[in-house]
């Protein structure tokens, strides 16, 4: 049988314009996988007939007052269900082009974005936006479901019609994979299990897919990554009184005791002498030894030599070192109404490591009916920009393409601390739009 | 070396629960590296015990940086208080208590015309903050339990009057969260967020970690109010109408004993509870909490001003 012992996790992120249906299909999904319980139901039930309406699935994920009030949803919820498969995050993210952060912030953990059109109106300037971000933000799948297929008759033309523009704009994004699907949450075509009214498509349901996604943790096979959160010295009169721990989370790769690894940004090289996980009991709070981790755990990393080790530091293969820069340049997604201008002061945070940076050159920002850059003075709200970055520490980075997490990073203003950017690193050859 | 090469890479996948431990794991690591002032909010809870769990999990072998902070109702299960003392003394922790009763005592606040205290707490809760300089505050609540809290961020920034606003939160990217505040503020931490009622149970099937005996099924005196099981206790008694009757009964969650309900329930064991929680029609505080019914948004209107 399965359970959260031996499930695994998928993170999805939905985004869909305003009236697409999309609160429609995430309560279609969360009831057909039994997720909504009688008190919730009946808790709709009472506000949407207190409404003069009928049962309205958006009010079980539109959480806030205002949002209520307003039948609009304003910001990202989570909602969790699962099949005899899998266990599902979800983030339901907003469909406003003011709410864009949002739509990042879902699609940075995902492993899936599901990305709704109305069949009748096609593609929008946010489907665009949308598709823009999963590309960018290289969401391993993208899925997107034209919904009220019914309300178009189930017109195969209009769905493929849709299908080829959405396929092309994939292509130019580098979206690795998408699937296209007709839906209608509301009668619940293709949601669940494949639809009679459909009979000319031939794919999966959306569950299905989701089912059988990989994860965007399937990254052990990777180079080793290991940046240090914070350094373990019990300094008790016990067996402990000499540990010397880095505790941290494998971000990608394995770690095994023996590897050869290189510490950044000293760049020393040194042997990992240990791993521990904690074993804790009522009384006791002990460690005990593995021969390895995998990208997504939580361990603590001993090391045979003593070096200068901080949390900031990052535990490297030593045969695939990123080496350490003090300058970046990298795609940048505006998420602040406080525009961007070349010279600005701000903080990055990258992995476990807060440094100043300067921005030193703003390169454009992408077109969205193009999809090319073009020359920008600055990045506004809900801007996708290319931007460089004089960096005041040495930083163990990657490109965003070949690691997500040594890839990444915020951009935060200094004063008020707000998080005013999410930035990912460029290939080296530059191009990451 | 060669031993540990010879395994596949895939020889151990991360499940579910442990893919949420290293989750909060990582979350208790950050707050502990880049805060001065951190706490526990404890309350002796299944969701406040699991969080002290992972804390202790995530320092191991060296013990928990955190102090402990328990708002106090004063309308405390006993079994609850006593697990409380009891892992504060065997593990050693520093305890702070910021009481309701005090509170009620002197005339800081007054008693509700219903009795029950758990929209008291808010006062004392940012009183003990502001006291104790609390810069990260961990709370055990998840983002199943309630439409407001679903719209939660993990590190959760609260003004200098302890308010949420929920329209304008700070992004929260990848697994960068940024702790920034400005003096007088403070950041709310919820390392659990992500965890379902059932990950909690079935978690602490898999550590066996013990709970306050009042979790499990036991025979208690009880009368029903609003669909509730009420216990017949020195801060609820039955009006007229309400007959008492002995149930064999459990609580999904421990609150303010007069508006906390339990559920009938023969389940004794963590791993039965999980059976009966996969089984559950009805959500964990629609089961058990009276004052989350209040409105449509009671739970957005406490956190607006302060509460967990």
């Amino acid at each position: 049988m399965s359970s959260p012992l031996n499930r695994q996790l998928l993170r999805l992120a939905t985004a869909g314009s305003v009236d697409d249906g999309k609160s429609t299909l995430v309560g279609r999904l969360l009831h057909d996988c039994k997720a909504i319980l009688a008190d919730q139901i009946a808790h709709v039930k009472t506000v949407s007939e207190a409404r003069g309406g009928d049962f309205d699935f958006a009010l079980l994920t539109d959480g806030l007052r205002a949002e209520r009030e307003q039948g609009i949803t304003i910001d990202v919820a989570y909602r969790y269900f699962a099949t005899d498969k899998r266990s599902f995050i979800l983030a339901d993210c907003p469909g406003h082009v003011q709410y864009t952060r949002n739509t990042v912030t879902g699609a940075s953990t995902a492993d899936v974005v599901i990305i709704l059109v109305d069949a009748r109106h096609g593609v929008l300037e946010q489907t665009r936006r949308h598709l823009a971000v999963a590309g960018l933000l290289r969401v391993p799948h993208v899925v997107l479901a034209v919904n009220k297929i019914d309300l178009v008759d189930y017109d195969e033309s209009v769905y493929t019609g849709i299908a080829k523009e959405v396929g092309q704009l994939a292509d130019q994004l580098g979206i690795a994979d998408l699937k296209t699907i007709p839906v209608s949450a509301l009668v619940g075509d293709n949601i669940v299990t494949r639809s009679e009214n459909t009979a000319w498509y031939d794919g999966p349901a959306l569950l299905e897919v989701l089912e059988n996604a990989n994860g965007r943790t399937d990254i052990s096979g990777r180079a080793l990554r290991f940046p240090v959160q914070y350094v373990i010295r019990p300094q008790t009169d016990d067996e402990y009184r000499d540990y010397r721990g880095y505790s941290g989370t494998v971000a990608s790769g394995t770690v095994s005791v023996g590897d050869d690894v290189i510490v950044l940004p000293a760049g020393r090289r040194t042997t990992v002498s240990g791993i521990d996980r904690a074993v804790v009991s009522a009384t006791a709070t002990a460690v005990a030894e593995r021969p390895s981790a995998v990208a997504g755990e939580a361990v603590t990393v001993r090391l045979a030599d003593n070096l200068d080790v901080a949390r900031g530091s990052v535990i490297v293969a030593a045969d695939s070192s990123p080496g350490t820069r003090r300058e970046l340049s990298a795609t940048v997604a505006w998420l602040s109404e406080r525009p961007l201008t070349v010279g600005a002061r701000l903080l990055i945070k990258h992995t476990t490591t807060t440094a100043q940076a300067i921005v030193t050159k703003i390169a454009g920002v992408l077109d969205l009916d193009t999809l090319g850059v073009i020359d920008a003075a600055g990045l506004d709200l809900n801007d996708i920009g290319k931007v460089q970055l004089k960096i005041a520490a040495p930083l163990a980075a990657d490109p965003y393409s070949s690691n997500n997490i040594t890839g990444s990073f915020l951009l935060i203003d200094a004063h008020d601390g707000w998080t005013l950017a999410a930035g990912m690193i460029d290939d080296e050859e530059g191009e990451l739009l | 070396m060669t031993a540990t090469l010879e395994a596949p890479l895939n020889a151990h996948t991360v499940t579910e629960l442990d893919a949420l431990e290293s989750e909060s794991i990582f979350v208790f690591r950050e707050v502990a590296a880049e805060f001065e002032r951190p706490v526990v909010l404890f309350s002796g809870g299944k969701d406040s015990i699991v969080m002290l769990h992972l804390a202790r999990k995530a320092f191991a072998p060296a013990g928990v940086p955190f102090t402990l902070l328990h708002v106090d109702t004063g309308h405390n299960f006993p079994e609850v208080l006593a697990y409380r003392d009891n892992v504060v003394e065997q593990l050693g922790l520093r305890l702070e208590v910021a009481s309701v009763e005090d509170y009620i005592a002197d005339g800081r606040l007054r008693e509700r015309s219903d009795g029950t205290r758990n929209q008291l707490q808010t006062v004392p809760l940012l009183d003990a903050i502001n006291q104790h300089r609390f810069d990260a505050v961990f709370g055990g609540g998840r983002r199943d339990e309630e439409r407001a809290r679903a719209k939660e961020r993990i590190f959760s920034l609260r003004d200098e009057f302890g308010q949420w606003d929920p329209r304008n939160q700070r992004p929260e990217l990848w697994s960068l969260y940024n702790g920034k505040h400005k003096p007088g503020e403070h950041v709310r931490v919820f390392p659990l967020s992500n965890w379902t009622e059932l990950d909690v149970w079935n978690y602490i099937a898999r550590e066996e970690i013990p709970l306050p005996s009042i979790y499990y099924a036991h025979e208690r005196d009880v009368f029903e109010r609003d669909g509730m099981l009420l216990a017949v206790g020195p801060y609820s008694q039955p009006r007229d109408g309400e007959t008492v009757a002995p149930r064999t009964v459990r609580y999904r969650t421990v609150g303010d004993m007069s508006c906390t309900g339990a559920v009938s329930s023969d389940a004794t064991t963590a791993a039965e509870v999980v059976v009966e929680v996969a089984a559950s029609t009805i959500t964990e505080r629609g089961a058990t909490r009276a004052d989350d019914r209040a409105s449509e948004a009671a739970m957005e209107d406490r956190k607006r001003e302060g509460y967990f």
